[in-house]
């Protein structure tokens, strides 16, 4: 499965009431090292369709999303579950150092 | 068995394939990110490779890596956990964190660098609360802040220079009184009304609670910032070589331009090897000679 655009819009009912544990992407075009990160979150929303739900915010286009978060560094990767953020990992990462921290 | 297996996919390891290939070599590369393409892919833009001008790293490394594609590379995403040569035949054994390995008559490690952590108080548990690595990617969330950039190299006066279009004051804190950075920028850097320069200064520790708002330097002073870069260089990625007698004492791996190392057989490309300067122009020369060194050592096993 594609990863889900994210907006302030449908961030309750994508991510907080999601059934399912969300990762969600914080990124922005000019990033380079979310350019670089872009495929392995692509990559990891295939391969965890229907156990992880994966989700990408331009921080850009939803600053205020990104500010509730407190985001202050991009690329962040949030794991969401039962509406809660419960781990971050910031800064470019592998798939295989992704899937170990976050334990999905 | 492989004739030569590159390990690494930036650009060191991408113009080793392409030679390698036009060589009739039959080649892999292991690479440790999916489609990667190294630390250029790091980098807003990249203004001194020759043609192609203006360029963002990110794109510059898929070009690169589409060249490597089209001339029939074949890429494996995994991490090297072991290089070993065999006793007796002398060929190579690379173990991949995928429980696989790979054999070749020769190996080309091009698996470059990463940039090198302050090591000081604060750095890790602030890292993303106002500790960074990239200006170009977190910049934005400085605007109309005081920030401090840390390094006297290219990088750390380059990042200097783009916050301080954001930010109402940026602090370059650097360990001697001159910089290593391009004259031209130096200049720049010191042109601009709200860079101080904090020269002969060290950090010791990065203090905040849920946010960075202090840095206290060795000598004691304190600087009010609510965000801190770090641009203090690159370390090599030689952790899997690092009990053979192949590194110098930073790590790199010692060899000229050739790529010839100590094991016959074994070459090096990139910024993981010993040498002055390390830009995607040198790395990419790097890949074409250590390419060549191969297929000569392969010619004449």
């Amino acid at each position: 499965m594609a990863e889900v655009v994210l907006t302030k819009d449908n961030f309750e009912a994508e991510v907080l009431n999601s059934d399912i544990p969300v990762l969600v992407d914080f990124w922005a075009t000019w990033c380079g090292p979310c350019k670089k990160l872009g495929p392995v979150i692509a990559q990891i929303a295939e391969e965890k369709e229907g156990t992880v739900k994966v989700g990408k915010l331009n921080v850009d286009d939803e600053m205020a999303v990104a500010s509730k978060y407190n985001i202050m560094s991009i690329p962040t990767v949030i794991l969401f579950k039962g509406g809660e953020p419960v781990n971050t990992s910031v800064g470019f990462k592998t798939k295989e150092e992704l899937l170990s921290f976050f334990g999905i | 068995m492989l004739d030569l297996i590159i390990i690494g996919s930036g650009p060191a390891g991408l113009s080793a394939a392409i030679y390698g290939i036009r060589a009739n070599l039959d080649l892999l590369v292991i690479e440790k990110d999916y489609e990667g393409t190294g630390q250029v892919a790091l980098s807003s833009k990249v203004d001194n490779y020759l043609g192609l001008p203006g360029l963002d790293g990110y794109s510059m490394g898929e070009q690169f890596r589409q060249h490597a594609v089209d001339f029939g590379v074949k890429f494996l995403e995994a991490t090297v956990t072991s290089i070993e040569q065999d006793p007796s035949d002398k060929h190579w054994i690379v173990k991949t964190s995928d429980g696989g390995q790979q054999e070749a008559k020769a190996v080309i490690y091009a698996a470059g660098a990463v940039h090198r952590k302050l090591e000081a108080k604060g750095e890790e548990e602030l890292s993303g609360k106002g500790v960074s690595y990239c200006a170009t990617c977190d910049g934005a969330f400085y605007r109309g802040k005081v920030t401090a950039v840390v390094g006297g190299g290219d990088t750390a006066l380059d990042d200097a220079l783009y916050l301080s279009g954001l930010c109402e004051k940026v602090y370059l804190i650097h360990r001697r009184d001159g910089f290593r950075a391009a004259e031209i920028t130096v200049n720049k850097v010191k042109a601009k009304e709200n860079i101080e320069l904090v020269l002969n200064a060290q950090v010791d520790e990065i203090i905040g609670d849920e946010r960075v708002n202090s840095v206290r330097l060795k000598d004691g002073r304190t600087l009010d910032i609510n965000g801190i870069f770090i641009a203090t260089g690159s370390v090599p990625v030689t952790e899997v070589l690092k009990d053979t007698d192949l590194l110098n004492s930073a790590g790199y791996i010692v060899a000229d331009e050739t790529g010839i190392t100590k094991a016959p057989g074994f070459f090096v490309a990139g910024d993981v090897r010993t040498k002055a300067l390390r830009q995607v122009v040198t790395a990419v020369s790097d890949g074409a000679n250590a390419a060549t060194s191969a297929e000569h050592y392969i010619t004449e096993l």
